[in-house]
């Protein structure tokens, strides 16, 4: 297999990175950041693997094969447990965004807290 | 060549796919992206050379962390439901 | 929207610096390849991954399966799971599905557990579909009386943990390394770990889809003193 196959998929883990990255600063909404980290999680793999292709010969280097593995596992734990402390974090403070107000009225799915609506109003 | 031309088209779906999955309007809809984008970063694990993770993806990655993901949507929006309900509720 | 570009630019910054490190790997590694095929007759299976996740590296797959049980007590520490799909037990085109599915998905789990050691497979995988097995039949509302007995629930969850340490005490008492096994007897310690694994594994990923801890699904009884509660 030509060289240029692997460096794509090196060059689409780091843009995957990347994504995520940009998305987990500027998205206030806590699903949309744990969805964000996953995709973060993903790009890194695809480096893994992609490194792990480029050894010659029939069988690829088993050794990042098996730390990927155990990244894909963890990260579905982590996943989990986010999303448990999302939901507390909810029935705590009744809003599911992190950040400034300004970021949670400009993200669309803000919550229409009913108190906060009735500071916003006057202000606008 | 032709296998050339299928990296390139899938890892331009995987890089856009996961720019809308993330930045979409409605939450259910980028949920539902995220889960197709698994599946998509399933086939690249094919594609190099790594079965067992593959597998690994196809399943936990992408089905249950979607499944996971959906379902705490599904009981976020429930709780935010009846937390408006019991504010129009209360005396104002 | 200024912060957004100011952000913006600094990920195009950090995708340029990232692109270009990591086109300036190494063209052709060979990496750990040929040492770990090198001793793939002496490890006990003929899969190089699951060679290197439970005979080279074993200590990280130990750690991971320590992972896996720390998420289940977090979760249930923070919540109480509710049951999904309570009316789905009157679809018989679901429950026939369910019929059909659930014991060939765990069939399939079985089946990748053993292959695991010769051919791309193991215990993640099958525990993965393991898990699978299990939302679906939370999702039609089965399973209701066997995850009612929370301990069964605790004793499977906890099983993988335990055997692994525990091939690791004995193999520290027989050949004085940890994890080291004792020569010729590495598939079967492998398989043993592997099929405790694919239990716990199983069962954490189905139980993390519920959310929680698992309430009580017997109807409560009426309350002795009314409770004063804010």
């Amino acid at each position: 297999m030509p060289d240029t196959d692997h460096r794509l998929y090196l060059l689409a883990g780091a843009a995957l990175f990347v994504i995520g990255f940009y998305s987990l600063l500027v998205q206030a909404h806590l699903l949309r950041r744990i969805m964000a980290l996953n995709v973060m999680g993903s790009g890194v793999f695809l480096v893994f693997i992609a490194l792990a292709a480029q050894t010659p010969g029939p069988i690829p280097d088993p050794v990042p094969h098996a730390m990927v593995l155990t990244g894909i596992v963890v990260s579905v734990c982590a996943t989990g447990l986010a999303l448990a402390l999302a939901d507390r974090v909810l029935a705590a403070t009744g809003r599911v965004e992190l950040g400034d107000d300004e970021d949670a009225a400009a993200s669309s799915d803000a919550t229409p807290v009913a108190s906060d609506a009735r500071k916003e109003k006057p202000a606008a | 060549m032709m296998l050339q031309v299928f990296d390139w088209i899938l890892l331009l779906v995987i890089v856009l796919l996961a720019w809308r999955s993330l930045n979409d309007r409605d939450l259910f809809r980028a949920v539902i992206k995220f889960i197709a984008l698994g599946l998509l970063i399933a086939v690249a694990w094919v594609r190099l050379r790594a079965p067992d993770v593959a597998l690994a993806e196809a399943a936990v990655g992408s089905g249950l962390t979607g499944a996971l993901i959906l379902s705490a949507l599904v009981r976020m929006r429930r709780r935010e439901g009846a937390a408006a309900r019991t504010q129009r509720e209360d005396p104002e | 929207m200024m912060r957004r570009l100011l952000l913006g630019i600094l990920s195009l910054a950090l995708l340029a610096a990232l692109s270009w490190a990591v086109l300036s790997l190494p063209a052709k590694p060979t990496g750990l390849t040929e040492a770990s095929l090198a001793k793939l007759p002496e490890s006990g299976v003929t899969n190089p991954v699951t060679a290197v996740l439970l005979n080279y590296r074993g200590y990280d797959t130990l750690l991971e399966v320590g992972v896996l049980l720390l998420a289940i007590v977090g979760v249930w520490s923070l919540r109480r799971g509710e049951w999904p799909a309570n009316d789905l037990r009157d679809r018989p085109l679901l429950q026939s599905l369910l019929r059909v599915v659930l014991p060939l998905l765990m069939l399939a789990a079985g089946y990748l557990l053993w292959i695991g050691g010769f051919a791309p497979g193991g215990a993640f995988q099958g525990g993965a579909l393991l898990g699978g097995a299990l939302v679906l039949a939370m999702l039609g509302g089965r399973g209701r009386r066997v995850l009612n007995h929370e301990r069964l629930l605790r004793a499977g969850l906890v099983l993988g943990a335990l055997v692994f340490a525990a091939v690791c005490a004995v193999t520290m008492l027989l050949t004085g390394g940890l994890l080291q096994y004792p020569p010729g007897s590495g598939g079967t310690w492998i398989m043993a770990i592997e099929s405790a694994a694919l239990i716990s594994i199983g069962l954490t990923l189905g139980l993390l889809y519920l959310g929680g801890r698992p309430t009580d699904t017997t109807p409560p009884s009426p309350p002795a003193h009314p409770t004063k509660h804010a």
